[in-house]
């Protein structure tokens, strides 16, 4: 879809577009108003807090196309050191992709398996265990259009939308009004699981504060009820929560005609891990014996879920996928970003659009600093001043067209607001990848079948 | 003395909004290094807010000003901060073969830093 498509001049150097798509979290809500002011976004309406935020601060910043080791360079040199880069790792990894288009994280995935790499996606960090338990028990799963018009009864688990993701509520899930639901809060009972009474708490009928790491123990409980087994009281030592509560809200849960688990991080990365997704995604399933349920991921960056849909319908797997031999192998643990850095293995990073040097493990961040790394990102970040090459490139959605993934794996197109100097990611890509091809097929040299590590 | 707590990194609106900003501003750079205390902790450790607390675990540690957790949001024992760097030094590198290191939920220990001043 083209800027002009859907923008209309409304004052001389003033535009406005209609419908344009915030990709700041996983709710990609693409019902925004932007008012644009040349290379400026000065109105968001509709946006929440983090998408004001999101379309305010990414205007054109006076930066270099690209840093060399740290000095100024042109996109051509930059690109032609980033394949160099590349080509010469013998175990490199490709890392990021969740704050990109669709279209971008294609290239980067064909790039990592031309110099046979590992793609590894920030999805490995949020949801990752639960792309684990989806292999282990299925996912019952419902898009948030049918939540919005269907879900009377929703259970938010290890999760602060009220924080995370400012329309869940309102646009999606607590509150709109729906083809089935006609009366839309008052239609729907909201249950809150987690360990801290967060700001979320106040828009959930009930709250059940889970004792810190039980969350294992508080879904098998509710499946143990959902079969009805009897359980002894001293459950409530365990999970901080009494059985009365549990046997309430387990009757509103089977009583429920379209129930919706939606959960989060504080299941995927406190102990238990995919364990604990698993338990919560089993206890989707086993309340279909009743009524019908569903159980869904709440997904944090913008396009983290099209990094997951481009990665699995690319190789089969979801994240954490070695190329190196000629065909896919997947093993979490083995493959995946963390783990390569924090163990040392990797001897080469392509990043697009993510910050590990600051968020992930002190181990994983020390070895990311001494190898050699190309970075891209719209904003400087730790990662981006450690790199040997960093581009600097337009936003995705805000400069750049393309396609995402909502957070229910619906793709939506973006409508960008103004065009910036810098190039987008999928260009960017393209020309590394048309580099690394030239030397491959120039110096025949050896495909990754052969050369893997 | 040293005390052990559970620490939950986690997300906040203004880590998200001041992220947007920019990870060098100071309104990001103060979220992601505030420590969020239950107040029966604060009262009982006799902390005051803005008061430095260092944080540690067998894998690294951080110093920082902590705050009252607002009304009932944190139960004692745990503390609270948003994701950054400082959350990411108590990370190890071990993800028990799932890609994902123990990011909450962390066994970590506080004592007051106002000593060390
Ligand atoms: S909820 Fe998420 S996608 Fe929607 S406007 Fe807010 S930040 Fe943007």
């Amino acid at each position: 879809m083209s800027t002009t498509e859907a923008a209309t001049e409304t004052a001389p150097g003033l535009r406005v577009v209609q419908d344009a798509t915030c990709t700041f979290c996983g709710c990609v809500c693409d019902d925004m108003e932007l008012t644009v002011e040349g290379d400026r976004i000065t109105k968001a309406k509709n946006a929440c807090v983090l998408g004001k935020a999101w379309f305010f601060n990414h205007h054109v910043e006076e930066r270099p196309e690209a840093l060399i080791d740290g000095q100024p360079a042109g996109y051509d040199q930059a690109m032609e050191r980033a394949a160099e880069i590349l080509l010469s790792a013998r175990f490199p990894l490709t890392y990021g992709l969740s704050d990109t288009t669709t279209e971008a994280q294609r290239v980067a995935l064909a790039i990592t398996d031309w110099i046979g790499g590992i793609v590894d996606t920030t999805t490995s960090v949020c949801h990752g265990p639960s792309g684990i338990a989806f292999q282990g028990v299925g996912e019952v799963t419902c898009s948030l259009g049918e939540v919005k018009n269907r879900a009377d009864y929703l259970i938010f688990w290890g999760g602060n939308p009220a924080e995370s993701h400012p329309r869940h509520f309102t646009k999606y899930s607590l509150m709109p009004k729906g083809e089935f639901v006609p009366n839309g809060r008052k239609d729907r009972t909201a249950v809150l699981i987690d360990v801290r009474k967060t700001k979320s708490a106040k828009a959930a009928d009930h709250f059940l504060q889970v004792k810190p790491r039980r969350d294992f123990e508080l879904a098998w409980a509710l499946r143990a009820l959902a079969r009805g087994v009897e359980l002894d009281p001293s459950i409530e030592e365990t999970t901080g929560i009494p059985l009365e509560t549990l046997e309430e809200i387990m009757d509103g849960m089977k009583k429920a005609k379209f129930g919706v688990i939606l959960f989060g991080m504080g299941l995927t990365m406190t102990r238990g891990k995919h364990l604990n997704s698993e338990a919560v995604l089993a206890l989707a399933r086993d309340m279909n014996e009743h009524t019908r349920w569903s159980a869904k991921p709440m997904r944090g960056h913008g396009n983290v879920t099209g990094a997951d849909n481009v990665v699995s319908w690319s190789t089969g797997y979801p994240f954490g996928v070695h190329l190196g031999s000629g065909f896919p192998r997947f093993n979490p643990g083995e493959f995946t970003a963390s783990d390569v850095l924090a163990r040392g293995e990797a001897d080469a990073a392509l990043i697009i659009a993510s910050d590990p040097m600051s968020n992930f493990s002190q181990p994983a961040r020390d070895h990311l600093e001494g190898i050699p790394s190309v970075v891209l990102d719209p904003k400087l970040s730790d990662t981006a001043r450690t790199a040997s090459v960093a581009f600097t490139t337009s936003t995705y959605g805000i400069n750049t067209g393309g396609t995402v993934y909502r957070m229910d794996d619906v793709p939506i197109p973006l409508r960008p607001a103004f065009d910036s100097p810098y190039k987008s990611d999928l260009e960017i890509l393209r020309g590394i990848e048309s580099r690394i091809r030239q030397r491959q097929l120039a110096g025949s040299l050896p495909g990754p079948a052969v050369s893997g590590a | 003395m040293a005390e052990p707590f559970i620490l939950i990194p986690g997300r906040t609106s203004q880590q998200g909004t001041t992220l947007n900003e920019g990870k060098y501003t100071e309104g990001y750079r103060v979220e992601i290094s505030t420590l969020q205390v239950a107040p029966e902790d604060m009262q009982r450790l006799e902390l005051e807010d803005g008061d430095l607390v260092r944080v540690y675990n067998d894998v690294g540690e951080f110093t920082v000003p902590c705050i009252t957790a607002r009304g009932d949001e944190l139960p004692p024992g745990m503390l609270f901060i948003s994701y950054g760097d400082n959350s990411s030094r108590l990370m190890g590198g071990d993800t028990q073969g799932c890609g994902m290191p123990d990011s909450k939920g962390l066994d970590v220990f506080l004592e007051t830093a106002k000593a060390s001043e």
